[in-house]
């Protein structure tokens, strides 16, 4: 039941004891996850085995994956594991969120659509725009994921290296939510992908932990360097912008708070807003294995020690920006939330069907009936999806009117009886 | 059953946390009725600068929304000093918040050209000590 009130978009139900979801109102932000006790919530996910038909294998862990081991283990020792453990090659992918970096900052200058610009690089928040903010669709900045252009590259170089045709190269993306893992399923738009596959990074991260030692006596590869290596925790986006005015913002609560904002037209001389739906942003991802706060501390680590650096030649990037190197494919399109009713006069009658039904129940958004809300139960009966009878306190209204129609009838009986026999002897 | 739907909602002056409640919960509404995205942004930008001059500076007032399947309405009524010139008030950039309101990002004059640059109708009537009454509307369609 605790998943009921965890869900900040109100997709969950509870049904004949087992939790579902309403895909139309799920943004995969994975918080069911997060606090089932239960572990109710599987987010299905893909596994070595998946991947044995390419010819050649690249892992692209996700940059929280270098803040899951030892507090000085680093990250090119982590890459050189990765091969270790099965895959052909490892890809870094923090590198590409430095040039993503120099894309936003090229972006905000040479654009003047309307501000403030929203990140869209965790799924969770995308899904959230579509179906609860459709207006915003056009405040989110129009920019490819650092993942799918690492995997661009990452293909584009092995294809030279080994002259391998594209679709026989397998680029994994180690995740560490399921937001990202169901973004690759099911894209939020039609487009092709340069990811062939995802597997969570609680699933590799034993392999990985056991073969360390032997990652780090193996022949050494560059460090990986950049300020894209602080882009798992909050802040270290808007880290990599110069200037601008920026913001960050975590948690769903309080990026609902800030859409709001947006849509009342506020906010507007903000440039830049980083948005992610975990709390703690991507260390805190439900497929992790490491205490945010600890992995957090760790990014912060390495971007002291490995940040100053660039890994991206500015000029070059620039030019690739020109060249529309990291636009966003395809459009991103609404999907908003269903209404009582697709015909507004009948939506309209439906709610005021609701606000009645809604002043029968208690308030108290008990959850017994399996709704997160009474509002939200009144409505799933208005739409035929729940039944009156669910709500605990109904039933016991009904079952107290009738115990009280069934006392006062036997309270009138024995009236009659006391009226009628002892009396009537009496007077006879 | 009614082909209409209306809800009041009370506005307390100076409740600067609870500011922005209303069209929130106008927003919601709008969008479990189904109304289109773009619609329902612009009665929430409407709203909010209705409601943000409640709190600016109306003692009190009530919000009332009504909805047909042909048109949004909004009618803010509020309790307060009301607005001396109408005309001067239409015009952006005029305002007479105070440093405080300005602050807090409020004030910039674009608070009633707002409001009818977001809507459809717009009507405004004011008696000086006692009250301003805003109402506006948006067809659907």
């Amino acid at each position: 039941m605790k998943c009921l009130r965890a869900c900040p978009t109100q997709a969950v139900r509870v049904r004949n004891g087992k939790a579902t979801l309403l895909r139309d109102r799920c943004i995969d932000c994975g918080e069911c996850v997060r606090t089932c006790p239960n572990k109710a919530f599987i987010p299905r996910t893909s596994s070595f085995s998946d991947f044995t038909g390419f010819k050649y294998t690249i892992a692209l862990p996700s940059p929280v994956f270098y803040s899951q081991f030892g507090k000085d283990v680093a990250p090119a020792t982590i890459l050189n594991a990765l091969k270790l453990v099965g895959f052909d090659d490892a890809f870094d992918v923090t590198c590409a969120s430095e040039a993503v970096s120099i894309a936003i900052e090229e972006y905000l200058s040479t654009y003047d659509t309307p501000r403030p610009l929203i990140s869209p690089f965790c799924p969770a928040i995308v899904r959230l725009v579509q179906i609860m903010y459709p207006s915003l669709l056009d405040n989110l900045i129009p920019i490819e994921s650092p993942m799918e252009i690492a995997a661009r590259e990452a293909k584009r170089l092995k294809m030279q290296e080994l002259g391998l045709r594209e679709d026989e190269i397998g680029a994994i993306y180690l995740a560490p939510c399921p937001a990202k893992m169901i973004a690759l399923k099911n894209p939020p738009r039609k487009k092709h992908s340069f990811l062939d596959g995802v597997i969570p990074i609680s699933q590799i991260y034993p392999n990985v932990l056991r073969v360390l030692g032997a990652a780090e006596a193996a022949e050494p590869r560059p460090d990986v360097r950049g300020l894209g290596l602080g882009w798992p925790i909050l802040g270290g986006q808007v880290a990599c912008l110069k200037a601008e005015e920026r913001i960050a913002i975590a948690g769903l609560t309080d990026v609902m708070r800030v859409f709001h904002e947006i849509e009342n037209g506020k906010l507007k001389d903000i440039h830049y807003i980083e948005c992610h739906s975990c709390p703690t942003a991507c260390v805190g991802g439900t497929l992790t294995v490491e205490n945010p706060y600890i992995a957090r501390g760790r990014v912060l680590r390495m971007v002291e020690r490995y940040g100053a650096e660039p890994c991206q030649d500015r000029q070059k990037i620039k030019e690739l920006v020109r060249k529309n190197y990291f636009a966003l494919v395809g459009t991103i399109a609404p999907s908003p939330a269903p209404p009582l009713d697709e015909d507004i006069a009948r939506a309209i009658r439906k709610m005021h069907r609701r606000n009645q039904m809604y002043e029968t129940l208690p308030k108290i958004d008990c959850g017994a009936c399996g709704a997160p809300t009474c509002m939200a139960f009144a409505a799933d009966v208005v739409k035929g999806d729940a039944d009156a009878d669910q709500c605990v306190f109904l039933v016991m209204k009904t079952f107290e009117g009738m115990t009280k129609n069934l006392m006062d009838a036997v309270g009138k009986h024995k009236k009659r009886l006391q009226g009628t026999s002892p009396r009537g002897d009496h007077d006879a | 059953m009614s082909r209409k739907i209306a809800q009041v909602f009370a506005v307390r002056g100076k409740d600067f946390l609870g500011g922005g409640r209303v069209s929130t919960e106008i927003k919601t509404m709008l969008r479990e009725l189904g109304i289109a995205p773009e619609i329902v942004r612009r009665v929430a930008i409407a709203t909010y600068e209705a409601e943000m001059n409640i709190v600016m500076y109306a003692e009190e007032a009530t919000i009332t929304v009504e909805l047909t399947p042909q048109a949004v309405r909004v009618v803010a009524e509020d309790r307060g000093p009301g607005i001396p010139d109408i005309g001067l008030a239409m015009q952006e950039g005029f305002s007479t918040a105070t440093p405080e309101m300005r602050e807090m990002g409020f004030g910039a004059g674009m608070g009633l050209p707002n409001i009818k640059r977001n809507t459809d109708r717009l009507s405004i009537t004011s008696t000086a000590g006692r009250g301003t009454r805003v109402e506006f509307a948006l067809d659907i369609h």
